[in-house]
């Protein structure tokens, strides 16, 4: 477990240092959100309409736009060698980054998509769900995203091919993090949409951290 | 390679690992695959086109299907099968098994966009629209991306070697679509039937339409084969050329 928390305390407090980054993310997801009402009209039955679709599809590109450097500033400056060739399980230090890339991208996102939901007129009823769903998908989002940053390492155009792996990936998380609010807003079960977006983490848990170290131990070669 | 470890499988896959080797046995098959394909899509496509008879409630539309269906069988078929090579590719590092996943690649989202095109074309006849968002046709669009992810990630990088790695990695992890597209029209309702043929109760297709597209979908194969054997030729004599020129680089 030691090398999982030096790697998370490492990685926060470079993401400290460097806090701007963040908040760019933050401020590309705000923003993203808040020009929907500007591009489909103020319209308050419509906005409630399209919001958990829109958040969520922000809330993911928010995601692949931080996602690319998760490892490349380690690959440039050699340090990525390091690590593969450390004793220490790769797949361990794999977590503690996307667990560090998660609490710096994804809890904020998590924390401001409710008011954003406010602005697009949401139901106080739904905004539970919404956010129930966006903490059990984003860890999803950064485990996937993760997957791809490792394999385009080395690679020409990879921020954008990052995108082109990854969206595909994603398309199971946004149907049914959308679905759960969805559901929240016609009045039906939330709980099993949950449930499923749960699952998905889970198998991302135990499988993207495993095909993360493969993708980076060929690139380390 | 002794006598004694001949009859094991991973043995024989070993075998032909020498490309001098594979390509002895790819020029045996490759004719073979190739007459076969051509009897095959003759006879699939007559009985089909004209001596299969037409739907009771689709009419003539019913033959698309004849395309569309083992077009859409050959998309998730060679997907498997490239992830199945990409497993070989990562545990043995076998060289051929490389080969083959970059060589199937376009072919498979050449089926993919095959059966999502026909698809589309007998859609708006049945459903009254080209596209709906129901979970079929989603899933399958979403293997034509990742087969489009797998050629990108395969030519981005400088190093061929590098390139097949990380997209034998990907073919790996977006397998998990291939069975969600198998059992997508069973655990959602969706517009898209249910499977007709691949059935644990057996067809419910009727023989005279059973045949006909069991024929195409040999056709198919028979072609796949043919094609993928002819691209991984071609690529063998490209990297004997690129070798060459290095090799006279190199003075």
């Amino acid at each position: 477990m030691r090398p999982f928390f030096a790697t998370l305390r490492r990685e926060l407090r470079l993401a400290q240092r460097q806090s701007s980054d963040i908040l760019v993310a933050l401020l590309f997801f705000v923003l993203a959100v808040l020009i929907l009402p500007f591009g489909v009209g103020p319209a308050p039955d419509l906005l409630r309409a399209v919001a958990p679709g829109v958040i969520w599809v922000m809330a993911l590109l928010a995601a692949l736009l931080s996602m690319d450097r998760l490892f490349l500033i380690d690959h440039e400056d050699g340090s990525l060698e390091q690590i593969v060739l450390s004793p220490h399980p790769l797949e361990s230090v794999v977590l503690a980054k996307c667990l560090a890339h998660w609490l710096t991208a994804g809890l904020p996102v998590v924390i401001v998509a409710p008011l954003l939901g406010l602005m697009l007129n949401m139901d106080t009823a739904s905004l539970i769900p919404l956010v129930g769903a966006l903490a059990l998908g984003t860890p999803t989002l950064t485990l996937l995203g993760a997957i791809g940053a490792a394999l385009v390492l080395g690679a020409r155009r990879g921020g954008v091919l990052v995108s082109l792996l990854v969206l595909p990936l994603y398309i199971p998380v946004l149907i049914f993090g959308v679905a759960a609010t969805d559901a929240a807003i016609h009045d039906l079960p939330v709980r099993p949409h949950l449930l499923i977006e749960a699952a998905i983490l889970l198998a991302a848990l135990a499988l993207a951290p495993w095909a993360c170290a493969g993708a980076l131990r060929h690139a380390a070669e | 390679m002794g006598l004694k470890d001949r009859n094991r499988p991973a043995a024989t896959m070993h075998r032909y690992a020498n490309p001098a080797r594979f390509l002895r046995l790819a020029r045996a098959v490759q004719p073979w695959a190739a007459v076969l394909t051509i009897i095959c899509l003759g006879a699939g496509l007559y009985l089909g086109l004209f001596a299969s008879p037409a739907d009771y409630q689709q009419g003539e539309s019913v033959r698309i299907m004849y395309v569309h269906v083992p077009a859409a069988w050959m998309a998730l078929f060679v997907y498997t099968s490239m992830a199945a090579a990409s497993f070989a590719a990562l545990v043995w590092k076998h060289p051929l098994a490389d080969l083959f996943a970059k060589a199937a690649a376009p072919i498979g989202a050449g089926f993919t966009l095959i059966a999502l095109a026909t698809g589309s074309l007998w859609g708006k006849p049945m459903w009254g629209a080209w596209w709906v968002w129901d979970s079929r046709l989603t899933s399958v669009l979403v293997l034509f991306f990742l087969y489009l992810g797998h050629i990108a990630l395969t030519n981005a990088f400088d190093e061929p070697t590098r390139g097949a790695r990380a997209a034998a990695i990907l073919a790996l992890v977006g397998f998990v679509n291939v069975p969600i597209i198998k059992f997508s029209v069973d655990w959602w309702n969706t517009l898209h039937q249910p499977s007709s043929v691949l059935r644990l109760d057996g067809p419910t297709i009727d023989p005279s339409m059973l045949w006909p597209l069991l024929l195409m979908g040999v056709a198919f194969t028979g072609y796949f084969l043919c094609v993928v054997i002819l691209r991984m030729r071609a690529e063998i004599a490209a990297r004997r050329i690129r070798a060459l020129r290095y090799s006279r680089a190199a003075g």
